[in-house]
């Protein structure tokens, strides 16, 4: 395509952008109640619950691995939840997206421009259960500044994900299926609350695949500064999901908007 | 051009231009192509035959630059509507690329236009539906477009709303900015537009100004006959021996130019004669 203002111009990404961020004025409250609320009741419960049967774990106190945890699974719900919920309100309920395609925005500039905005907002949702383990006692160190930008690149990819998943499918009710087969699992077994050590061999292979496990393992080097050649890997798995996600997400999403 | 839906054609090799400084109204009944020609003309549908060329940008490959200069009026309120007035031309002066500098009054004069400066903090939810529809005619004008699209702009709405709204559409006129509107009120189209592209089943079946369709395709006058639905058989039965071209009207037969061989109200023939003449007497 050759049309003057090109592929993902800045224009465009920031109509779409300041629209998010407008709205957000509306809804902040109830948002950021939930961001902080959800990972605190996380940490109280496997923090102090769990916590009274093991101590450590792989070597950490055991309230500073779930916190750590927790920082991962907190971008998970802050960015595909809204994503999938979101996006699938947007193009189909409210109609805003028909509105935003007939101004000089590409679909492709939609999509890009939403998933920034989400992962923006997980980049800085993320931090929560980080900051509320350092209530409860984390060590503070430089690794924790790498939290924002990691788990905004987390988010992008969740967010692209949820995009996608709302250009898929027929009906909202569907998103079942993907909370329940997809995210649940993805959640529980991404070593945020018990290592995946503990897991027999072939859930253990499995969970490798698992991309929120990488989010993890990454966050929980970088705050207790142990990062090492193997967060490479952890990096580039992370941001190939954020790159495959998004073209997909690109791609249907155009398809569904475009007739 | 053309567009296709799997089997259902939607649009069949229809012909369109729009004069720069015009009116133009697309009148058709439901399902007859409206619609897919408002959204062909933004890239949200792309055509499988044809060519498109707004604003000098050859469509949909150009799109973004010709969606710059145009407004859009949608059929279905998409404002957000948790926002206030103001924040919901504030977000178009982005979307619509309004430079910095310009922006607090592009948003002044959309205020202007939709008469709601007083009512610029109130969130959309709390509008009328007059005011909202107000909204979404100013919404589309903050970047001062070359070329409206309105897609049944006043469906829905009271008549007092409707013509609150015609005067404000005539008053776009009156600044040059060139219109394209669909509607399936005639009496829209013919006070609004310069021509009228009557459409059915995705063809154009007659293109003019409101008044030579109606001398072309109705004639000067039209007879109401009225009576029980067995006169009105005969009467139409009749008339139609003689060569005459009938319609319903519910309660009555129109005849187009007849003569003095029936009793009945005369009256001027109008665009909805043509309108029934040309698509069907029935809407499949």
């Amino acid at each position: 395509m050759t049309s003057r203002p090109g592929r993902l111009d800045r224009a465009a990404l920031a109509g779409v952008l300041v629209r998010e961020m407008v709205n957000f004025s509306s809804y902040w409250r109830s948002t950021t109640f939930s961001a902080t609320v959800e990972p605190t009741i996380y940490l109280l419960a496997f923090g102090f619950g769990v916590g009274s049967l093991v101590s450590t774990v792989a070597g950490y106190d055991y309230v500073e691995f779930v916190g750590t945890g927790t920082v991962a699974t907190a971008v998970l719900f802050s960015s595909a939840f809204p994503a999938m919920f979101g996006t699938f309100v947007k193009y189909k309920f409210q109609r805003t997206y028909d509105a935003i395609l007939a101004a000089p925005v590409d679909p492709e500039d939609l999509v890009t421009a939403e998933a920034l905005w989400i992962a923006a907002r997980a980049g800085t949702y993320g931090c929560v259960p980080m900051l509320v383990a350092i209530a409860f006692g984390l060590d503070l160190g430089w690794g924790m500044l790498l939290v924002p930008p990691v788990a905004a690149l987390g988010g992008f990819g969740w967010a692209s994900f949820g995009i996608l998943v709302a250009a898929v499918l027929e009906s909202i009710e569907n998103f079942n299926y993907v909370v329940s087969a997809v995210l649940t699992p993805q959640f529980l077994v991404a070593g945020t609350f018990f290592p995946l050590s503990g897991l027999p061999d072939w859930a253990e292979v499995l969970a490798q695949g698992n991309p929120l496990h990488h989010r993890v393992e990454l966050v929980r080097d970088s705050v207790f500064g142990n990062l090492d050649w193997i967060d490479l890997v952890h990096l580039g798995v992370v941001v190939a999901f954020g790159g495959l996600m998004w073209r997909l997400a690109v791609w249907r999403m155009g398809r569904r908007l475009i007739e | 051009m053309t567009k296709r839906y799997g089997p259902i054609t939607a649009v069949d090799g229809l012909d369109l231009d729009v004069p720069e400084g015009s009116c133009v109204g697309l009148l058709g009944p439901n399902g007859a192509g409206k619609s897919t020609t408002m959204r062909m003309l933004t890239a949200q549908a792309i055509a499988d035959e044809g060519e498109l060329e707004v604003l000098g940008y050859r469509l949909p490959g150009d799109s973004k630059p010709a969606r710059a200069l145009c407004g859009v009026v949608p059929q279905l309120d998409n404002l957000d509507v948790t926002l206030t007035v103001e924040q919901n031309l504030l977000v178009f002066t982005y979307l619509y690329r309004v430079p910095r500098g310009e922006r607090r009054e592009a948003i002044e004069r959309a205020l202007g236009i939709a008469r709601l400066s007083d009512r610029r903090d109130a969130k959309v939810n709390e509008l009328s539906g007059g005011m909202r529809r107000r909204l979404l005619i100013a919404r589309a004008l903050v970047h001062r477009p070359r070329l409206v699209l309105l897609d049944e702009p006043t469906v829905g709405l009271d008549p007092q709303v409707r013509q609150e709204l015609w005067a404000l559409l005539g008053a776009l006129r009156g600044e040059g900015v060139s219109l394209l509107m669909s509607t399936h009120y005639i009496e829209e189209a013919q006070r609004l537009a310069d021509t009228v592209t009557i459409m059915s089943h995705g063809r154009a079946v007659a293109s003019g100004p409101p008044a030579q369709l109606v001398a072309q395709h109705a004639g000067r006058e039209a007879l109401e006959v009225y009576g029980p639905p067995a006169r009105l058989a005969e009467v139409e039965a009749d008339a139609r021996a003689h060569g005459l071209r009938t319609r319903r009207t519910g309660t009555s037969v129109s005849i187009l130019d007849a003569n003095g061989r029936w009793e009945g109200e005369r009256r001027a023939a109008t665009l909805e004669d043509v309108f029934v003449l040309l698509t069907g007497e029935e809407i499949d």
